[in-house]
Order: C-alpha cells, then sequence, then structure tokens
C-alpha cells in the first residue's frame, strides 16, 4: 500500500545519500578564532532539545535534488504541531512552509524527544527546529561564500537558494556536500529578529484539515497494509479479574476467524475481516470465566479513601508562618477520576517480519519510550522493535494509544508475517484507558483586616498524575500476559513544574503559606496523564477560594486577583480578559452570573485568565455556559489561529469536564462504559462564544498553549455559578443533581 | 452479494448482509472517511448520508441499503477539488484532530440539503449526536453557517452572485 511503499523508498533514499564525506568543519562557519589544543570541555547546553540530540542532521536534511526535510520526535496529536513546526523551520532556513518535508516521530528516523506533552513541544522541538534551522543557513550562507569568494554579508538565502548582489545563485541542493550538515550545533544561533518574519506569528492554515476533510488517510485506524488481519482483545470485565476458563470452539467456528490468542489472562481473536473479528469477539467474551474481585474504592465516599490511602507526604511550597488571624475561609473540594475519551478509540497496528523485527504503528505519545516497553515484553532488543507514529483521535494525554500498541505487538509476535490490527471498542476506551487521578483539595486561607490575604494552607491527596515511561508493566497486555510484568511503583517527585501538585502553589503574593502533596503510591484506578495534570482541579480550588475570600473582603473578584498579583504578565492576560469581557458589577438577570478564572500554567508556562456568562436553572440543575472570553500569553507567537483553536478547545473540555463528567464504578467493575454512562458536552449546551484574545510577545520564549485552559476555565464556571446562585459548589462534576441539591427549590 | 451505490457508483458486495455499512465502506471500499468511534449509536462520528437523511452507519446492516444512495464525505467533493461544505470546514480551519469531522459535514450536508439557512438551533438540533471530544464545537457550527453561505451562492443565477460577492 502507499504509506508503506513510500516508507520505504524515502528510508532507501535517505540511507543511500551522503556517501560521498567531504570533510567541512563547523568551524570555518563559526570561527571567530582558531581552537586551542585543551582537554575538551564539557558540552555546552545547546537551546530546546538540540542539547540531547546535538547533531544539525538529525533535525534537518538537505538533499542534493534541493529538497529540504525537517524531522521532528514530538507526534501531531491534533494539535497542529505540524504547521507550527513547519512554520519555524520555513522561517529560519528561509524557505517556503510547502516545500518541506516534515517526518515525526518514528524511532528509526527521528531524534528521541521523549513523549509530546505537557504542552512542550514548542519549547522543546520548536526551539531546536528553529536553532537548527538558523545554523544550517548560516552554513550554507558561509559555503556559498567561500565559493563565490566573498563575504556571507554580501549574501542572502531566499527560497531554497543563495544569492550574490552580482546575481549568482547557489541552491540549496548545491550547496550541500557530504557531511556538511553532519556537526555539533553550537550554543548561539543567529536567529531573524522579530520584525523580519515571513511566517511566524503568521496565520497559515494547517496543513493536514484539507486532507481531513475530503476523505484522505490521516489517522493509524485508516492504515490498510496488504493482507493485514483484524484483531479484537477479549478484556477482563473488572481490572483485577483472571481468566479461569475459556472455550473458544464457538468463535473459532465462525467465518473468517484465524486464530485464538490466549497468554495467560490475555485473550484474543483474529479474523480476516474487521466485523468478523468484533462477532468472534463477542462469542469468545460470552464462553470466558473470569474470576473477579472487589479491589475498588468505595465509590460514595472517595475522599475518605483518598486519605485512607496516603502513603508520604511532599511539601510543595512553604513561606512564612500560618496563622489563623483574621477572616478565615475553609473549604474542601474534590475532583472524580475522568477520562481522556479519545472520539476514535485506540488503535494500532504491528508485524513480525521475516527477519525477526517487528513494526508497529501507533498514536503513542513516546515511540521511543513505547518501543522500550514493547521490547521489554517480548523480550526484544529494542533496535529490532520499530515503533512509527501515525495519528490517532485527539488524545489530551495518556490513553490507550501504547496499551493498543502492545497488544497488536503481542498477537503479531505470535502470528508472525501477518500485519496484525488492533481497535479497542467504545467499552474497552472507556474502561481500561489510564483515567486522570481523583483529587482531595483542603484549603484553610486567612484574610487580614487589609483584605489581603495572610495565610494559606493547601493539602492536596492524589496519586501520580503520570505513570510514564513505566516500561512494559505499564501495559495491559505485558501485564495480563502469563509471565505478567508489575507496574513499576510510583513515587512522590515535587518538581518546579509539578505533577499531582501542578499548580497547587498559587502565583498571588501571599506571605505566610504551605502547600503539602498527601502522595499516594497505590493506584485502585489505573491513573496516568491528562491534560494539565492537578493543574485543573488545584486551579479550580485556588479559584474557588479567591473568589470567597474577595467575597469576604467586599472586593471585587478581579480587583481583588490583580492587589495580589505582581507579575506583570499575569496582570496583563487578567485585565485584557476582564476588559473584553465588559467585566463589571452590574446586576444581572435572576440565575445569572458571572466568574473569572486565571493560572499561569505550571507557574512557568503560559497566562491565561477567562471569564464566562452562565445561566443556571433551579428547577432541572442545568447550567449553560452562555459565553467565554479569554486572554492568553504563550510567549512568542508562531501561530496565532493555532493558539486560538488549541484555547478554544481548552475551554470547551474544560466545560466538558467541570459540569458532567466523572468514572463510575462499584466495588468491583467500572460501571461507566460509554457515553451515556459518561456524557460529556453536546452542541445543545455549547456556548454561544468563545473568545481568544491573544498578547503578542514577540521575542520571547516560546510557552507553549495546549493545557493552560484547563484550569482556570473549570475555576470561572464554578465562580459564575456562584454568583448566579450564591451557592458555591465544592465537588466536580457540577451534575444537575448537584446543582438542584445546592440551590434547591427557591 | 449485496449491491450498494455509495457517491453514485454501484458496488457488489461480498460480505455477511448483517454487517453494517461502516466497516463495508471502510475495509471493502477503503473509504476512511466515516469513522469507528462507539458502534453503539453514541457519538455520530460514523454518519453517512442515505436518500438525504443523517444515518448512523455502525448501526445499519448492508442488507437494508439495497436499491438507496448512500453518500459519505468522499462524495462531497476530493482535495483537489472541495465542495463548499469541505472548503467551508477548511477556510474556518474548523478541525483540531479533525476524527469527528467528517461524521459533523454528513450530519450537516443532510441538514444543508433541505435548508440553506438553517437557524442556529437547527444546526445544534441536526448535531445532536455528534461527539467532538477536542472541543471544536464553536468552529463546525460557524464552519457550517459559511456552508449554506457558499451552497446558496453557487446555486444563485451568475448575475446575481456577481452582485452578491
Ligand atoms: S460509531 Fe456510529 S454512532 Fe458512534
Ligand atoms: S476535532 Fe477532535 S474530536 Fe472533534
Amino acid at each position: 500500500m502507499g504509506i508503506l511503499q513510500e516508507e520505504i523508498t524515502r528510508r532507501s533514499v535517505i540511507a543511500g545519500a551522503g556517501g560521498l564525506v567531504l570533510s567541512f568543519s563547523l568551524n570555518r562557519a563559526f570561527a571567530q578564532e582558531p581552537l586551542p589544543a585543551m582537554p575538551p570541555a564539557p558540552p555546552e547546553t545547546l537551546p530546546g532539545s538540540l542539547d540531547d540530540e546535538r547533531f544539525l542532521d538529525s533535525w534537518i536534511r538537505i538533499d542534493p535534488d534541493n529538497s529540504v526535510t525537517v524531522f521532528t520526535g514530538k507526534a501531531e496529536l491534533g494539535q497542529g504541531i505540524r504547521t507550527a513546526l513547519l512554520q519555524v523551520a520555513a522561517e529560519e532556513l528561509e524557505v517556503d512552509p510547502a516545500e518541506i518535508r516534515l517526518i515525526t516521530a518514528d524511532t528509526g528516523r527521528t531524534p528521541n524527544e521523549g513523549f509530546t506533552a505537557g504542552s512542550q513541544s514548542m519549547q522543546n522541538s520548536g526551539t531546536a527546529i528553529r536553532n537548527a534551522a538558523a545554523q544550517v543557513r548560516a552554513l550554507l550562507l558561509a559555503e556559498a561564500a567561500r565559493r563565490f569568494g566573498m563575504a556571507a554579508t554580501e549574501l542572502r538565502a531566499e527560497n531554497k537558494a543563495v544569492l550574490a548582489k552580482d546575481g549568482r545563485r547557489a541552491t540549496y541542493g548545491e550547496l550541500v556536500s557530504g557531511q556538511m550538515l553532519h556537526v555539533e550545533a553550537q550554543p548561539q544561533s543567529a536567529l531573524k529578529p522579530p520584525g523580519t518574519f515571513r511566517v511566524i506569528g503568521k496565520t497559515l492554515p494547517r496543513v493536514d484539515i484539507p486532507g481531513k476533510v475530503t476523505g484522505q488517510p490521516a489517522y493509524v485506524h485508516d492504515l490498510r497494509l496488504e493482507g493485514m488481519l483484524h484483531a479484537r482483545v477479549v478484556r477482563p470485565p473488572s481490572p483485577a479479574a483472571r481468566l479461569t476458563e475459556v472455550d473458544a470452539s464457538a468463535a473459532e467456528a465462525l467465518p473468517g476467524v484465524v486464530a485464538v490468542v490466549r497468554d495467560g489472562d490475555f485473550l484474543a481473536v483474529v479474523a480476516s475481516k474487521e466485523f468478523q473479528a468484533v462477532n468472534a469477539m463477542r462469542a469468545l467474551a460470552a464462553n470466558a470465566r473470569w474470576q473477579e474481585g472487589e479491589t475498588l474504592p468505595d465509590q460514595t465516599d472517595l475522599a475518605a479513601e483518598l486519605q485512607r490511602l496516603e502513603s508520604e507526604v511532599g511539601t510543595v511550597a512553604e513561606a512564612g508562618m500560618l496563622s489563623s488571624d483574621g477572616k478565615i475561609f475553609e473549604a474542601t473540594f474534590s475532583r472524580p477520576y475522568q477520562i481522556h475519551g479519545s472520539i476514535g478509540p485506540s488503535c494500532a497496528v504491528a508485524q513480525m517480519k521475516a527477519d525477526g523485527t517487528l513494526d508497529v504503528w501507533s498514536h503513542t505519545q513516546g515511540v521511543f519510550p513505547d518501543r522500550a516497553a514493547i521490547a521489554e515484553m517480548l523480550a526484544m532488543p529494542e533496535d529490532k522493535v520499530h515503533v512509527i507514529h501515525m495519528e490517532g483521535s485527539g488524545c489530551y494525554g495518556h490513553n490507550g494509544a501504547d496499551d493498543a500498541a502492545a497488544d497488536a505487538a503481542l498477537i503479531a509476535s505470535k502470528l508472525p508475517g501477518k500485519p496484525i490490527r488492533v481497535q479497542w471498542m467504545r467499552e474497552q476506551e472507556h474502561s481500561w484507558e489510564p483515567y486522570g487521578p481523583a483529587m482531595l483539595m483542603k484549603i484553610s486561607a486567612a484574610l487580614d483586616d487589609q483584605g489581603r490575604i495572610a495565610s494559606w494552607a493547601y493539602d492536596l491527596w492524589s496519586n501520580t498524575h503520570s505513570t510514564r515511561p513505566g516500561g512494559a508493566g505499564a501495559l495491559l497486555a505485558a501485564r495480563h500476559k502469563a509471565e505478567a510484568f508489575q507496574p513499576k511503583p510510583a513515587k512522590l517527585n515535587i518538581s518546579p513544574s509539578g505533577n499531582g501538585d501542578r499548580n497547587a502553589d498559587p502565583l498571588y503574593v501571599i506571605p505566610n503559606k504551605r502547600v503539602l502533596w498527601h502522595f499516594l503510591a497505590d493506584m485502585p484506578l489505573r491513573v496516568s496523564a491528562l491534560r494539565a495534570l492537578g493543574a485543573y482541579a488545584n486551579v479550580f480550588a485556588i479559584e474557588s477560594t479567591i473568589d470567597e475570600l474577595a467575597l469576604i473582603a467586599e472586593a471585587d473578584p478581579v480587583e481583588f486577583r490583580l492587589r495580589h498579583m505582581e507579575d506583570p504578565r499575569a496582570r496583563a492576560v487578567i485585565e485584557l480578559a476582564a476588559q473584553r469581557f465588559g467585566w463589571d458589577n452590574a446586576q444581572m438577570p435572576r440565575n445569572r452570573g458571572r466568574g473569572f478564572g486565571f493560572a499561569r500554567y505550571k507557574n512557568l508556562a503560559a497566562y491565561l485568565a477567562v471569564a464566562m456568562e452562565v445561566d443556571v436553572e433551579p428547577e432541572t440543575g442545568r447550567v449553560h455556559v452562555i459565553r467565554a472570553v479569554s486572554a492568553i500569553d504563550s510567549g512568542e507567537i508562531v501561530n496565532p489561529d493555532g493558539i486560538r483553536n488549541q484555547t478554544e478547545g481548552g475551554i470547551l473540555q474544560s466545560i466538558s469536564w467541570t459540569l458532567y463528567e466523572a468514572v463510575a464504578f462499584d466495588r468491583t467493575r467500572i460501571t461507566s462504559t460509554d457515553w451515556s454512562s459518561y456524557p460529556i458536552l453536546r452542541f445543545a449546551s455549547v456556548p454561544q462564544s468563545v473568545e481568544v484574545h491573544i498578547v503578542e510577545r514577540p521575542g520571547e520564549p516560546f510557552l507553549g498553549t495546549g493545557e493552560a485552559a484547563q484550569g482556570p476555565a473549570a475555576a470561572a464556571v464554578a465562580n459564575a455559578i456562584r454568583d448566579a446562585t450564591g451557592k458555591r459548589l465544592y465537588d466536580l462534576p457540577f451534575t444537575r443533581d448537584r446543582i438542584r441539591n445546592a440551590v434547591g427549590r427557591a | 452479494m449485496v449491491s450498494l451505490t455509495v457517491n453514485g457508483s454501484p458496488h457488489q458486495i461480498d460480505a455477511d448482509p448483517a454487517t453494517p455499512l461502516l466497516y463495508v465502506l471502510r475495509e471493502e471500499l477503503a473509504l476512511n472517511g466515516a469513522k469507528y468511534g462507539c458502534g453503539l449509536g453514541q457519538c455520530g462520528s460514523c454518519t453517512v448520508v442515505v436518500d438525504g437523511e443523517a444515518v448512523l452507519s455502525c448501526m445499519v446492516p448492508i442488507m437494508l441499503l439495497e436499491g438507496r444512495e448512500i453518500t459519505t464525505i468522499e462524495g462531497l467533493g476530493t482535495i483537489d477539488e472541495p465542495g463548499p461544505l469541505q472548503q467551508a470546514f477548511i477556510e474556518l480551519q474548523a478541525a483540531q484532530c479533525g476524527y469527528c469531522i467528517p461524521g459533523m459535514m454528513m450530519s450537516a450536508h443532510a441538514l444543508l440539503r433541505r435548508n440553506a439557512r438553517p437557524s442556529e438551533e437547527e444546526i445544534r438540533e441536526a448535531l445532536t449526536t455528534n461527539l467532538c471530544r477536542c472541543g471544536t464545537h464553536m468552529r463546525i457550527l460557524a464552519a457550517i453557517r459559511r456552508a449554506g453561505e457558499l451552497m446558496q451562492a453557487a446555486s444563485l443565477p451568475a448575475a446575481d452572485q456577481g452582485r452578491a460577492g
């Protein structure tokens, strides 16, 4: 098929080129002074991911036919990263974005950039590609200067060629030779100044959208390989269930069934056609006996369960001395387990080839860590496993992608030669993806008689929010197979960007504070990274408290925030969102309210403030967000429409989490297994308008965008409901029942 | 053998007549537009149009579809010559991951065929089954409004078009 064929051709082209080795040293281009003979100094820190993959040609390749290829270890997840990376490369290389071929995450071809997560792709990969591109441009200019016998300053790069003032011209393809780009990058690059940008900061239409709206193959789900078979996994009925007995005969007798695979508690069917596999999966499930156990916590008293599971305490932030003088606000907030809930269930294709190597196509966020885990599971050397990223349905964190890849790999290892496609069923995605962890947050804050926050005690209970990289033990198939792998024990780790404690330390100026993470090592429900990690619920709790304190201080909530904020960039987004919203204290109609939320993501990345207007129906408990107005500062802007698109999406997704979403379970099984038992936002409840205003910061570092809205949007909803009804809601999500109970029939 | 007409072309399908249309579109006809999302009639990502009506292809066995006109997103235009609905989604950049988008477009296609100037309520109503997890809703709504305009402009006589533009 097309994609495979192309893979092979490109690979051989890439492997075959570069045969001619010329000793062109980087020093020539960057030389200011000759290098003295000294013992090698420790390597200098390079910008972004260049620090890990230090050679320019790991990132940028120019072939004699003048084609330009850019490599990134990051993956397109629907966030538009392809387009933004093309923009930075095109800018610094002086090439049209359409003329660049971009290769994303592939263990055989691209740099290892770990996971595509944490809104860090622009900081890591964007920064690396931008600097590498600028240095490649400098090398090409230097080479042209040498050939033309003139100073590089007399030359300019344009449209894949270097031009001299006298009209002489050499294409990049003509200039590049042998190992010219196989040199280590330098710490400093001559980046283009923001005033000269052609592509950065401009809205470039997303390169993937035309294909996606016309039915081109775009996702791993669309991969069709010659002779491909379809597999379905029969998952256990509950997290701790063990397979005691299975009669495969009924499934095996069904049309098209090629094999039934059993390895311990791992059970799967393989068939020629996809729907045959679905039918066979059902027949096999009906004839499997499982032993189940009551291993899940009591959902009706999750707060107590979380506190009972506490294993250790970490100090996230501490300053001054706590005191209980002044007016006190105390509250307990909670967040349930929530799902990623990709619209397309996880999918992967794997093929064990005759030479003993395994190819895996996956929508994983980390091709390299996934390769390591799969190799470990199958006891194969890592270099015999090749993981290639293909897009999936949006994932919003660590969903079932890696598990589906492991399913396909395990099945393929038992049926060598055949490409095996596995797609999860909807019920499997809802029941088996790793969830965003439940959290409990207790706050006690004191206000002094000047109306300023004097003391702040914050206690948070939660599991780790990331079980990556977890090796084979993180993969369901590896846990279920006969030679089972165990998950790695989770460790408490307090870091600047945070995990469960992400954004637990408020950015506001508070002289006396103590923030603790009560860490739960045991994971009664399997959890991992969900967009924004702990920041979603921490910001919800902090910003709800800020509003209550503003009420006690009889201050306007926006003014109260500004009163406690010194960071000028934070102040700027708060003021911009308030102004564009038309924030004031005018009386609203009955059951209408306005609410505000702010955070600087991770306390070190993008700033986002959002104001919302909501309407609450006391009789039905229905909350309708009418409009949302946000302001974001994510550093230098590469693609403004990309920032708007992701921010709108973050706001709407957070509204959905906040109003509707909770994983449901009894003591044995997950019971929220589809979209009716786990509802999400529908069109009838979508706001009338969502605005995103971007603060321009030319020349500032990229701060990332994707996760900035999750916490502030939840807080804005909560605060607007408080404003509309006079009732504070503490437990997410704000379902109709909870609203009715809180508001009652007035 | 079941005979199906998809995007105007007849096909003889060698599959169990109880097979839902979705699997036949994707596997036998190698069409990528309709997507598996739930197989339960809950998400709309498999939506196609049958005789002018939006239909969840994961729920309908092919034996019920003989002699009907089936349209998928591939029938609305191509990457080189996108139809008005496709143009509108491109123009408004109405996708994040894009997985839900073909289903959204087919629900919209059924609506716009009946009514090129739907109200906001009518658009939302037509999309009740369709779920989007990326939160692309605002852009999807805007793209559908825009597609209605493009379709109207295309159906006006040439002289009027000049004036309208
Ligand atoms: S796949 Fe058909 S409605 Fe979800
Ligand atoms: S764009 Fe990703 S689900 Fe709608």
